[in-house]
């Protein structure tokens, strides 16, 4: 058994999930499985960055309400963005104060978030952890990018940046079942299967030399393949044993990379074509512009903890390896001629019907 | 640079030549035509804007002057409403490469940043973009004159 | 027929510039300062006059057209002395800069920007 993969042995449990995106997200492909959806990009905030972190707040109460749990019953709070400085989890952190650990990971946030909730839950070191991320078209564009009202042209491998956040609460305490609180979130949830955590790997940061940011996908696209092979050798499945592979942002074009590099790797083309799946390639809808996908922490929170949570906790996945993938670029890399870093971190989560 | 380094310059090349097949390609015939037709109208239009004052008595350099400026206003406005960025979207460098992009590049970095402030914020970003354009082209032109200067004094 | 020069010419200048954003990964930006320095090269060595000349807005109009006047301003100044050498592209542009500053600053105040266009 390799170092890089952790087993919970405790298979601690994602007891909620709630997600927010924006208005084009939630017109897309998607739209159905997510919690809330906004008209207003800005979410009646006065800056986007108080919008970003307004939206992150909104699903973490969300996912602890429906937990049925208070902010109290909360030990730990694990969260990051895109934003310098992670900007929009802190001041979110702030406002919600539960105690607080800021995560950076770009767009791969949210799974590495899920892994240290799994980690510290697991060990015994926390009863409850929430752990969620976010991203904002309007603060990551400005960051990374060229300002909003600017006339340029996308080419078409670039991706656009996810206005969404997930959070997902995850509790280390079996008897704590939420079954005995007559609570109507609870009843909802308890309605479903149990969704566990049963073991994470963490990711090496990969460079393939990518220097085109519009070209992120392909960044990040060997991280996401050694990742799941890692994954895959790490707890001794094969590509079979999972209902779902999921990477977060790989996009139209890095979804094809990774799945190509996968093929040379030994993976049959109809595992792929049935198995593989990406966020980016799913929150949109293809035809209203969005070429190459969503890209962002954003993008692969809010379908974790909307469509993939759902389908586990309906039944009708049994067994998914989630994968958020980051390009570990900064504002300033680009322009001291640095190339494009990815990388990738994968948790396995699996349905348990056991009512 | 040593062997390492090669090496990895050599797998990054090859990777972006795989990555190649699998990255679509921008619409080079249609976007040239756009640029060509939308960039060739905009300048036609100031040229006839330009003989017409030209021809009420104004003198050809002012003529000139007032054109470019008008051009300027109306990119910064269009900015201004939210509309510059989806005509950009369509003619791509018909109307980045005239004098509309520069004007556009000043007000789209500087809106962008108004919650930091009006001093600072709009004040300071204004120059993102504007401002490389300005230090080059100035600095472009000091060296030319120098030069012709140079030559002036000694030839 | 002066507008023919003036369309072709002006377009052929934004097409290069299409082909420089979409085949090299040249960005925005770096376009509009390539540009402006070209022109004013190229005015150095006395060629964009003649394009001038031949399609007035056409050559104008488009950035290497700003270039062209810093650097027309520059040569025209060098014949003076060695400070209005500097000073005269500037002092030759100064009308466009000033007016894209003010109006720019007062546009900026005014309006805000938008999320809904993708």
């Amino acid at each position: 058994m390799n170092k890089r993969t952790f087993i919970f042995k405790n298979r601690p449990e994602v007891i909620s999930a709630s997600s927010a995106v924006g208005k084009k997200e939630g017109q897309g492909p998607m739209k159905s499985w997510f919690d809330m959806i906004s008209d207003d990009d800005t979410f009646g905030q006065k800056t986007w960055e108080k919008a970003e972190s307004y939206m992150l707040k909104t699903t973490v109460e969300d996912a602890i309400k429906k937990a049925g749990k208070t902010k109290d019953e909360i030990d730990i709070l694990l969260s990051g963005d895109l934003l310098n400085q992670i900007m929009s989890s802190s001041f979110m952190a702030r406002d919600v104060q539960i105690p607080f650990i800021g995560l950076y990971g770009a767009c791969s946030t949210m799974t590495e978030s899920l892994m240290l909730a799994g980690v510290l839950t697991d060990g015994g070191y926390c009863d409850t952890a929430v752990s969620c991320a976010s991203s904002h078209f309007c603060t990551a564009e400005r960051q990374f990018r060229l300002p909003l009202e600017h006339g340029h042209q996308k080419p078409p491998s670039a991706q656009s940046t996810v206005t969404g956040a997930g959070a997902m609460v995850i509790s280390g305490i079996k008897s704590n079942k939420c079954n005995n609180k007559p609570d109507a979130f609870q009843v909802k949830t308890r309605e479903g299967n149990r969704v566990v955590i049963t073991a994470a790997t963490a990711g090496k940061v990969f460079d393939p030399g990518i220097r085109d940011s519009n070209e992120m996908g392909a960044a990040m696209a060997p991280a996401a393949v050694d990742l799941i092979l890692a994954h895959l050798s790490g707890t001794g499945r094969t590509f079979d044993d999972y209902d779902m592979i999921v990477t977060g942002d790989l996009g139209f074009t890095g979804k094809a990379v990774a799945a190509d590099i996968l093929g040379q790797a030994g993976v049959t083309k109809e595992q792929i074509e049935k198995k593989f799946v990406d966020c980016g390639t799913l929150i949109y809808d293809k035809a209203d512009g969005f070429e190459s996908g969503g890209s962002g922490c954003g993008c692969s929170a809010s379908v974790f903890s909307g469509y993939v949570y759902k389908m586990l906790q309906n039944g009708r996945l049994k067994r998914v390896l989630m994968l958020s993938t980051g390009a570990m670029l900064s504002t300033i890399s680009p322009f001291q001629g640095e190339t494009i870093p990815g990388i990738a971190h994968g948790v396995e989560l699996e349905s348990e019907g056991d009512l | 640079m040593n062997d390492n380094d090669k090496k990895k310059k050599r797998e990054a090349k090859a990777y972006e030549k795989y990555v190649k097949n699998f990255t679509p390609k921008p619409h080079y015939t249609m976007n040239i035509l756009k640029a060509f037709i939308v960039g060739g109208s905009l300048c036609t239009a100031a040229m006839y804007v330009q003989n017409v004052l030209t021809e009420t008595g104004v003198s050809k350099e002012m003529a000139g002057n007032y054109v470019t400026v008008g051009i300027v206003m109306l990119a910064q406005l269009l900015t201004g409403l939210g509309l510059f960025d989806s005509i950009g979207k369509f003619a791509g460098a018909g109307v980045i490469v005239p004098i509309s992009g520069f004007a556009n590049a000043m007000v789209s970095t500087a809106i962008e940043y108004k919650k930091e402030g009006p001093v600072l914020g709009v004040g300071g970003k204004m120059f993102t973009v504007a401002g490389p354009v300005l230090v080059c082209g100035i600095s472009a032109s000091a060296v030319i004159g120098i030069i012709y200067w140079v030559i002036g004094v000694t030839g | 027929m002066g507008y023919v020069y003036t369309f072709l010419i002006g377009g052929a200048i934004c097409a290069i510039g299409q082909l420089l954003m979409d085949a090299t990964k040249l960005t925005a930006p770096r376009v509009l300062v390539i540009f402006v320095v070209a022109g004013a090269v190229l005015q150095g060595l006395q060629l964009y006059e003649p394009l001038v000349e031949l399609a007035g807005s056409g050559a104008t109009v488009p950035l290497p057209g700003f270039g062209y006047v810093l650097a027309k301003g520059a040569m025209e100044g060098a014949r003076e002395g060695l400070l209005q050498a500097v000073m005269g592209g500037v002092k030759a542009a100064s009308g466009g800069i000033a007016v894209a500053v003010s109006w720019g600053y007062i546009v900026s105040l005014i309006f805000s920007p938008k999320s809904i266009v993708r």
